[in-house]
């Protein structure tokens, strides 16, 4: 079997009606209707191995979702080649189907007005899975994700966590073994973003699925995907482990104090960028080879209670990449 | 075939949707009951005079017959198909192994017992204030004239709902088809009471055979002969329409940008 996911310079363009606003122009688009080419993925290409967990990561309109869906089979490629566990996503082979879900955060498949539980068994029937693997996966699903309580209820009464719990549930009870999640903790709450982000981690461990995340969440990518995939303007900009992303574009590290005597505001510039300085804590940015006589220092200052050294927010990175990317692109034309 | 071990759960699962949306599809069902005010009108038309073959009571059996097959045969699958295909929500449907007109044609014959209910009394009405055939061979023309009507009204609504893959809304160009199908199916007025040349064009369109062609099958107004070519004829256009149906369907799917979904 080759890898789980091969892209070979996919290129989707859409053909987007457009018009001006105004009276004139709304009879004129009847006469004459103006379309405009808008490329959404530019010659992308990237591979995935089975039982790899990756993020996908973009700004707005970037063409992660228009990636997600031709991976899915939803959309045709206008150019390149898309190969998901050796099937051609847009033929919809029934078992290439089978071997694959798709969960859209912003979206969902529970039947608005019944109980998850109907369209777990309407799954059941659609995926044909025998009743007695059924019964056992649901039950490995409810452990995981203590969905026994909400399953009866009409979907239309639960709240949007437990909605998206039933939904990752309904997604799962075929064993895909390739994940596409496009914003699964969107509009989730913090201790839900945690549970969703615990599933996804042991569902891969547990079945060796291969998972691309796409999340605005940083903490979810930095949580789940040692590996990332970044695409900005529907062109690869980065693939690669994101230490090394964060390594190769920042290199400061952030010390984190806690005291309970505030430090010298004047002291702390001397060291490096002071990020953040509030009651109690302050945050402070240090080049790499500062960072152990800064440390040093901080030592000898009184009142402090507690020092970390992190590496700079994963949102600061993605900013500065987007920001070089720009530029780059703003060169070349 | 997995879809024979699918399709069970689709009905029941269905037949649930169609329990929990039940003050809508009651209020569906009672938008489809212009029969009554047809049989109103023509049946005090013909108190004075028969129109051709019929009377009142031939009236009473015509249009609770064309009530009753209306019920059982319609199909509403180009508003959802219109709505899913705008919205993108098809998507969730086309990551299925099963094809979404399998699914669509379980949601839309689960509905049938609830809208059976509604029936039964017309029916039983019917069959005390009117006379229809006893002959064996035309109330199996009668039965197979349903699936086939059924059969037209699901795949004219799929090949018409495909058009939102192109257009902006299929839901106007099933305005053209509705006001086709009033006049040219025999729901407001027995097509045999149309002048020769109107009753031929009928004949070689799919309308009639929705409606027209088995409630004269099951009120005897057809000798088995005519009614068996005439079967054909509606099976040769569920065909066709079921087939275009499904093409368009599938060339539309090509084109589907998945907005929204």
């Amino acid at each position: 079997m080759r890898t789980a996911v091969t892209v070979r310079a996919l290129t989707k363009i859409y053909q987007v009606h457009e018009r001006p606003a105004g009276l004139v122009a709304a009879l004129r688009s009847v006469l004459r209707r103006q379309t405009k080419a808008v490329v959404a993925v530019s010659d992308l290409s990237f591979s995935i191995e089975h039982g790899e967990r990756v993020g996908f990561l973009g700004p707005n309109g970037a063409g992660k979702t228009t990636t997600l869906k031709t991976l899915s089979g939803l959309l045709h490629p206008t150019s390149g080649e898309v190969f998901v566990a050796d099937y051609v996503p847009q033929r919809r082979h029934p078992d290439f189907l089978r071997s694959i879900t798709l969960v859209m955060g912003q979206k969902q498949q529970l039947i608005w007005d019944l109980p998850p539980a109907e369209t777990f068994d309407q799954n059941r029937a659609i995926y044909g899975i025998p009743k007695n693997t059924f019964a056992q996966t649901l039950g490995e699903l409810d452990t995981m994700l203590d969905i026994g309580s909400i399953a009866n209820k009409p979907t239309r009464q639960l709240s949007l966590g437990e909605r998206m719990k039933c939904e990752l549930a309904a997604a799962l009870l075929h064993r895909p073994s390739i994940l596409f999640l496009d914003e699964p903790t969107i509009g989730l709450d913090v201790s839900m973003q945690l549970v969703v982000r615990d599933f996804i981690r042991s569902y891969n461990e547990k079945r060796g699925a291969t998972v691309l995340l796409t999340s605005h969440d940083m903490d979810d990518v930095a949580s789940l995907c040692p590996r990332v995939i970044i695409i900005d303007h529907g062109k690869l900009k980065y693939d690669g482990s994101l230490d090394k992303l964060v390594k190769t574009l920042r290199q400061d590290k952030r010390i984190v104090l806690t005291f309970t005597d505030p430090p010298d505001r004047a002291s702390l510039d001397k060291l490096g960028t002071v990020v953040d300085f509030g009651p109690g804590r302050a945050v402070l940015g240090v080049p790499q080879t500062n960072l152990r006589d800064a440390i040093g220092h901080l030592f000898t200052l009184t009142g402090i209670h507690d020092l970390t050294v992190e590496d700079p927010p994963l949102e600061e990175v993605m900013r500065d990449l987007f920001a070089q990317s720009k530029e780059q692109d703003d060169r070349a034309s | 075939m997995k879809i024979l071990y699918a399709y069970p759960t689709l009905l029941r699962v269905g037949f649930a949707a169609a329990l929990a949306y039940r003050a809508e599809l009651i209020i569906w069902m009672l938008t489809t009951t212009m029969p009554l005010v047809s049989l109103a009108l023509w049946s005090a038309v013909s108190r004075e005079a028969p129109l051709g073959r019929f009377g009142p009571r031939e009236f009473v059996g015509y249009f609770l017959a064309a009530l009753v097959v209306r019920q059982i045969t319609g199909s509403w699958l180009i508003w959802e198909l219109n709505y899913e295909i705008r919205q993108g929500t098809l998507s969730q449907r086309l990551l299925k192994p099963i094809h979404p007109l399998w699914v669509y044609s379980a949601s839309n014959l689960a509905a049938l017992p609830l809208r059976a209910g509604l029936c039964i009394p017309i029916a039983v009405i019917a069959i005390f204030n009117a006379s229809f055939t006893q002959n064996f061979s035309l109330l199996a023309i009668f039965i197979l004239s349903l699936v086939g009507a059924w059969c037209i009204n699901f795949f004219a609504m799929t090949l018409i709902g495909s058009l939102a893959f192109y257009l902006e809304s299929a839901t106007s160009v099933f305005e053209l088809w509705l006001i086709t199908f009033m006049m040219l199916s025999g729901y407001v007025v027995p097509l045999e009471l149309f002048p020769g040349w109107a009753r031929n064009v009928a004949q070689v369109l799919p309308f009639r055979y929705t409606l027209g062609f088995p409630v004269e099958v099951v009120t005897g107004l057809l000798d088995v002969h005519v009614a068996t070519h005439q079967l054909a004829v509606q099976w040769v256009w569920a065909a066709g329409i079921a087939i275009a149906g499904i093409l368009a369907f599938r060339a539309g799917v090509r084109r589907f940008g998945a907005f929204g979904g």
